[in-house]
């Protein structure tokens, strides 16, 4: 047994005692602190598994943001934590459920024993083709070239989600700035993390945005440390959230799938087809649709995790 | 028994704990942080699948890493929704669980 394989397994047993914490933890605010840890190390697993794109937006994404949303909302509804303890499922309900989630794991597991092997790959497809993109990165390839649809629509996905988070805001607020009231500017820890963390992040997120061409990153996982210190800035009370329906928000929240989409209907003309880029110009558009992804994602994201519209428009 | 294969198998444990939480959990937020887990084992599953097809130099299958990551922002899109949709119902009866509202319970925070 190599040292590998048993830091490896070490790994396997840590994720699934944070992921089992995360269910047996008796407050919401300490599974959710778990789930926070959880994606952290589940993003040492992507690393482990070769996938370092994925384990980025993992740490970025399934661990950070995710983990700024639930916390907000298990501290806005830590009053109904007692109620919803006082109704467990009964003893029977439990062991059947368990019963029944057992026999799913095995089935999984039999089926991950029973994988085919050689594995069926297009990994050399991708390498093959990858040249003439003028991309090192072949995530980045398949995110922006070979499946450019898919994100097309995966960057559409994210603006109707925040339609949908926005329309759950009152009739009296709608139009109006999220947040119950205006966070008081922070002069102690948090501001002035906010202060020194905000620039230095931005510098990375754009860093993950240009390097993500190459080397792992991109768009999704620039645009999200983007987002992350937005929240920071917005959390700290530097910067209040602006109201839902300033024009300039607007605009920026479907920037990135409208430049997407332009691109993508030229290329009916310049390169006979829906996302075909012309020879020799495939690197450049790609740039020009990430660079427009990224500042889309990044204020969606923020604003997903901020939630709908809370305070009066005039307020 | 490989790495990737005990990946496979942790995904697969991940996917029946965090299916448990979303049954047996009566508070909405746990419900929708159990989901999350039970994607991230499916993730896991898929990342093994993409892990096995490593070929011509790249250390894992690119299109299964692609739609991964494609996955982890939809869920958290549907999970910000899921929360909005809870915060929602929060203000309209006062609780996070899926038990009908007694009678006549306030409703503080409906619309006039």
């Amino acid at each position: 047994m190599s040292v590998a394989f048993l830091f490896d397994a070490c790994l396997a047993a840590l994720v699934l005692g944070i992921g089992g914490w995360t269910i047996a933890a008796r407050s919401s605010f300490g599974a959710v602190v778990g789930y926070i840890a959880y994606g952290l190390f589940l993003a040492l697993v992507w690393v482990r598994l070769s996938a370092v794109d994925v384990a980025l937006t993992e740490a970025a994404i399934g661990s950070g943001v995710t983990g700024v949303l639930l916390i907000g909302a298990a501290a806005r509804l830590r009053t109904t934590e007692a109620e919803a303890l006082a109704e467990p499922p009964g003893r029977a309900q439990r062991i059947l459920a368990g019963a029944l989630c057992g026999l799913i794991t095995m089935a999984i597991a039999a089926a991950v024993l029973s994988l085919p092997d050689p594995a069926p790959t297009l990994a050399p497809l991708v390498a093959e083709n990858l040249p003439p993109t003028g991309l090192g990165n072949p995530v980045t390839g398949v995110l922006l070239a070979y499946r450019a649809f898919d994100t097309l629509l995966e960057s559409v996905v994210l603006v109707l989600a925040l339609a949908g988070v926005w329309s759950f805001a009152l009739d009296r607020a709608w139009g109006g700035r999220p947040g119950a009231r205006r966070i008081p500017r922070s002069e102690g820890a948090l501001g002035f993390l906010a202060q020194l963390l905000a620039p230095a992040g931005i510098i990375v997120g754009i860093h993950l945005v240009w390097t993500g061409a190459n080397e792992p990153g991109g768009a999704f996982q620039g645009g999200t440390i983007l987002a992350a210190m937005w929240i920071i800035v917005m959390v700290a009370g530097l910067a209040d959230a602006p109201p839902v329906s300033r024009r300039w928000l607007r605009l920026a929240l479907v920037g990135g799938p409208a430049v997407f989409l332009a691109i993508g209907i030229a290329g009916f003309a310049v390169a006979d087809a829906f996302l075909a880029y012309p020879q020799g110009y495939a690197k450049p558009l790609i740039l020009i649709i990430e660079a427009g992804l990224t500042l889309s994602i990044a204020v969606t994201l923020a604003l997903l995790a901020v939630g709908p519209a809370q305070r009066r428009p005039q307020s | 028994m490989n790495s990737t294969t005990l990946a496979g198998l942790c995904g697969a444990a991940l996917v029946g704990l965090g299916l448990f939480g979303f049954v047996t959990h009566p508070n909405l937020l746990r419900k929708i942080l159990a989901f999350n887990l039970m994607g991230s084992g499916v993730f896991l599953l898929f990342g093994v699948v993409a892990r096995r097809g490593a070929a011509a130099g790249i250390g894992a299958d690119p299109v299964p890493q692609a739609l991964i990551i494609t996955g982890i922002v939809v869920a958290f899109s549907a999970t910000a929704l899921a929360v909005a949709l809870l915060q929602r119902l929060f203000k309209e009866t006062g609780q996070a669980t899926l038990r009908s509202a007694p009678k006549g319970s306030s409703v503080d925070g409906a619309d006039v």
